[in-house]
């Protein structure tokens, strides 16, 4: 039998939550201030502008291009490549006259008088009030599903349960922002599913532990609970270990093969998988405890009635 | 003992059998093919072996040819073929026959018909365009108003009460002014009952009497309803005349349209015939050259006469009365003035705009007619960094020619300046004209190369990410393992099966959704197995530590996937185009995991170790 954590481990996780709460508060501090300084590279989904990607036959020369859009009054644009140097992305804020969605039609007719043998590969154009209008959409998506799994947590489980579950989300969520900042991730649509996904696997985690604990809980009469928490993190610590192994070996797959534009993705989603599994493992149950969870908030009301009887 | 009851085996080899038949023609792929209609009419035999017999001549294989659901469909082997058989066929049968760039399923044709298709590719997998349009309601409400305006003159001057002037106030309500009180209450009695969606109001400006014609909430509403439904006719008529398959054109929210046009290559041309707002107006020509001079220096104008100018800017009144607009026509098709040999459209007009227009020419025979070209732009800009819309109209006479004849439903207009503007403009016509201006407030277009290199990467990663957890999971968990690994597979098989009945569209984050639904999916095989081991370590016998192991991850492994449910139903909700794609697979991928990695590895489990009484050694 090939085990990744030894299943008779008995490492006493609560004892020293202290730590995994200094190293949590270090990489919020960190997050918090990259994200209040540098802020986050909004996408085009959500600035509203123009997108154009380009194919060249050979490597392309950035200079020229960017020489010849300045010529012909696009000074703004980004030229950079995207994914090999063979193709090119140029990136325009939102017009300041004319036509908007002719923009993108101009520059490459402009890059045709540079190269004839380019191609176009992708336009993307959005409009400022669309813009605006995803990411007020995006932002009531991580409200919704925030409240969503609170309340179908202190359902299932218990308030405080909940309560530790969404602030070890949020602990995981400012993070993930903090990553997507410091490392300058183009934060778009799809990096937005993958951050409303990854709530959703980090909750998943934090459920398969409290699942355990309130089994525990009722199994186990003896004991404190600082003991039998870490008992029931002891148990599960495989199946936490081994699920995030195998999550994370399929979005490494996309981020080797996925190409450029799940790029930014991929790369959320590893570092969110590797976050949520600390986070379920330390944060979420220390928080819980510390919120004060004590064995008879997880107790059946009928096993509550038994302890009243049985007691001197 | 472990053993499923008959009935559980045969749900699992049922679903088994359902999954791989919807997802074989996936395996069968597409072919490159061409779709024909024949404008206004059905498709028919001849022209198909028309257009065969020319791309014969032409030295192109085709595959297969014939009629699928009223459109002729001929396969070929290659794009490239495709390609240069687009332009063979157009030449061989002509303008009445719209030809179209498509992919036709290459699964036989039972299996089509038992309505097994291959999934249905979004645009960033199989190239075209998006655009999502947004209607000028304002636009829309001033127009409709002075249409009433235009008819409120009509029914003035039959019932003879005169008016000085009537106008479309700021945009949103009619303003007609009197000579006297006693002519305004007439009027309002006269047209109080025609017009039920509009309030009328008596009013008094400058002590001149007025009254106003609002729309009700409710007529502002039909009106609102009536400029999409019959915008979205007109882009439909539109897209069919630049021949696309398959296109998407759908309302969405109150006033936007959607509009897909996959595999579409001249995007500059879609996105000029889609959001022109082109029509014609024919009006009688007021005065004489000199006329016209006087008025374009003095600024004065007679008072049922407007002045417009040519193209080369020289200017021409008009009288103010329409003789005809460009709904009343009916058919347009390009070619040349016999006479001129210049590019001509030639128009045909409905019933009552062929009277009306008989009517007038017949009175007018001598005199002049003018067509005059409208056409609405909007420009978006940056006024302090914050866009502003600026509309501007366009209204040009295009051709002021002498009435020879009495016109009838059918003529011709000339001064047009080349044979490819006459043909856009034919088109145009023909498509109908959009009840209001539209703005493109969002494109994404993807090219065919990298559609086709977005499907290659999803296909790899899905293909890694797979082996990488197989592997693991093999070695991890030996046979228990193998069941996962089945069962991981078959879930794939039913994600790709299920995408393919719903004809859900597949976007390049929804193959990203399928990989990550990969390792999500194991979560629960991994939980089970966890939990056997630890049940086999806590001293039950193997076949008790599989039931129990099974029985006791159950809970757990439901309110799990519910969460990560939750989030992704949410995101559809929620979500837009590229965030829809990836909740959908990852809906299905975690719904099929539930039934695949308890039922389908359970099934396993049962059928190598099920029925042995003394197993005292399981591999896991």
């Amino acid at each position: 039998m090939l085990n990744l954590f030894p299943y008779d481990a008995k490492v006493d996780f609560f004892g020293k939550r202290y730590y995994a709460y200094a190293l949590s508060l270090v990489l919020l501090v960190v997050s918090i201030v990259s994200l209040s300084t540098k802020g986050i590279n909004m996408g085009l989904d959500f600035t509203g502008g123009v997108v154009i990607e380009v194919g060249y036959s050979k490597a392309a020369d950035l200079e020229a291009i960017r020489a010849v859009l300045k010529k012909n009054e696009f000074p703004e644009a980004v030229v950079q490549y995207f994914g090999s140097s063979e193709s090119v992305m140029i990136r325009l804020p939102p017009a300041k006259t004319g036509n908007q969605n002719q923009l993108a039609d101009h520059v490459l007719s402009v890059l045709k008088t540079e190269d004839a043998g380019v191609t176009m590969r992708r336009v993307e154009y959005v409009g400022p009030a669309v813009g605006k209008e995803l990411f007020n959409s995006g932002g009531l998506a991580m409200l919704v599903v925030l409240a969503g799994l609170l309340i179908f947590v202190s359902l299932r489980y218990q308030l405080k349960m909940a309560t530790g579950a969404v602030l070890t989300l949020s602990h995981d969520l400012i993070m993930v922002f903090g990553f997507i900042s410091i490392t300058g991730i183009e934060f778009n649509l799809t990096v937005l599913a993958a951050y409303l996904a990854l709530a959703g696997y980090s909750i998943n985690d934090m459920i398969v532990v409290f699942d355990r604990m309130r089994e525990n809980f009722r199994k186990i009469r003896k004991g404190s609970e600082i003991e039998i928490m870490n008992i029931s993190v002891n148990q599960t610590m495989s199946r936490t270990v081994i699920t995030a192994l195998t999550t994370f070996l399929s979005v490494l797959a996309l981020y080797v093969f996925g190409g450029e534009s799940l790029h930014g993705f991929a790369l959320t989603l590893l570092v969110g998988i590797v976050l949520g599994t600390f986070s379920s493992i330390y944060v979420a149950s220390s928080l819980s405890l510390d919120l004060g969870l004590k064995r008879r908030d997880l107790l059946k009301i009928t096993d509550k009635e038994k302890l009243v009887d049985h007691a001197p | 003992m472990n053993r499923y009851p008959w009935w559980k085996n045969l749900l699992i080899v049922l679903v088994l059998f359902f999954a791989l038949f919807y997802a074989l023609p996936n395996i069968y792929g597409e072919n490159p093919a061409l779709q024909i209609s024949k404008r206004n009419a059905v498709m028919d035999q001849a022209a198909i072996d028309k257009a065969v017999t020319a791309l014969k001549a032409a030295n192109i294989t085709v595959k297969s040819a014939g009629i699928e659901d009223k459109d002729g469909l001929i396969q070929f082997d290659s794009t490239d073929a495709q390609l240069k058989a687009v332009n063979v066929v157009r030449e061989a049968l002509g303008e009445d026959y719209p030809v179209a760039l498509n992919l036709a399923p290459a699964a036989p044709r039972w299996m089509l018909n038992l309505g097994a298709k291959p999934m249905y590719l979004g645009l960033d997998l199989r190239g075209g365009v998006h655009f999502l349009m947004q209607i000028d309601m304002q636009a829309a409400i001033k127009t409709a108003l002075e249409r009433r305006v235009d008819g409120m003159r009509g029914d003035l001057r039959e019932a003879n009460i005169r008016y000085i002037s009537a106008d479309v106030d700021n945009g949103t309500q009619i303003a007609l002014r009197f000579p006297d009180a006693a002519a305004r209450d007439a009027a309002i009695t006269a047209l109080t009952g025609k017009y039920p969606e509009l309030v009328f109001a008596k009013d008094e400006r400058n002590a001149q009497p007025y009254f106003t014609a609002q729309f009700t909430d409710a007529g502002a509403l039909a009106e609102r309803k009536a400029a999409v439904d019959q915008n979205i006719t007109t882009l439909r008529n539109r897209v069919n005349e630049l021949g696309v398959a398959e296109p998407l054109i759908q309302q969405q929210g109150d006033d936007r349209i959607v509009v897909e046009l996959p595999g579409i290559q001249d995007t500059v041309r879609a996105k000029e015939i889609i959001g022109a707002t082109a029509t014609l107006e024919f009006r009688l020509v007021s005065g004489t050259p000199t006329d016209w001079m006087d008025a374009q220096q003095s600024g004065r104008t007679p008072p049922d006469a407007r002045l417009y100018h040519e193209k080369n800017g020289q200017p021409v009144l008009l009288k103010r009365q329409v003789i005809v607009t460009g709904d009343r026509i009916t058919g347009a098709s390009s070619g040349f003035d016999q006479r001129s040999g210049s590019p001509a459209v030639f128009v045909n007009l409905d019933g009552q705009g062929a009277r009306r227009m008989a009517d007038i020419t017949g009175q007018n025979i001598g005199k002049q007619m003018g067509v005059v070209f409208i056409e609405h732009r909007s420009e978006t800009k940056m006024v302090n960094d914050k866009p502003v819309k600026e509309k501007k109209v366009i209204e040009q006479v295009i051709n002021v020619a002498t009435i020879q004849d009495q016109l009838a439903n059918r003529f011709q207009i000339t001064g047009l300046d080349s044979p490819n503007e006459a043909r856009d403009l034919a088109l145009l016509l023909r498509a109908g004209a959009l009840r209001a201006p539209m703005d493109i407030v969002e494109e994404r277009t993807v090219g065919p190369s990298l559609g086709a290199q977005n499907i290659q990467a999803g296909v790899n990663a899905s293909i890694l990410g797979f082996a990488l957890v197989a592997v693991f999971m093999l070695f991890y968990y030996r046979v228990f393992g193998v069941t996962a690994v089945v069962a991981l597979g078959v879930n794939l098989v039913l994600i790709v099966a299920v995408l393919s009945l719903l004809q859900a569209t597949l976007t390049l984050p929804g193959i990203a959704g399928m990989v990550l639904t990969l390792g999500i999916a194991v979560d629960a095989n991994v939980l089970i197995n966890e939990r056997i081991r630890e049940e086999l370590r806590n001293g039950l016998t193997p076949q008790a530590a599989i039931k129990a192991g099974y029985e006791r991850a159950f809970a757990t492994i439901i309110d799990s996937h519910i969460t990560t449910l939750l989030a992704a139903v949410v995101l559809f909700g929620l979500g837009a185009g590229p965030v829809k794609g990836f909740a959908v697979t990852l809906i299905i991928g975690i719904s099929a995991s539930l039934f695949t990695a308890i039922m389908v590895t359970r099934a396993l489990v049962n059928l190598i170790y099920g029925r042995r009484l003394r197993l005292t050694h399981i591999s896991i």
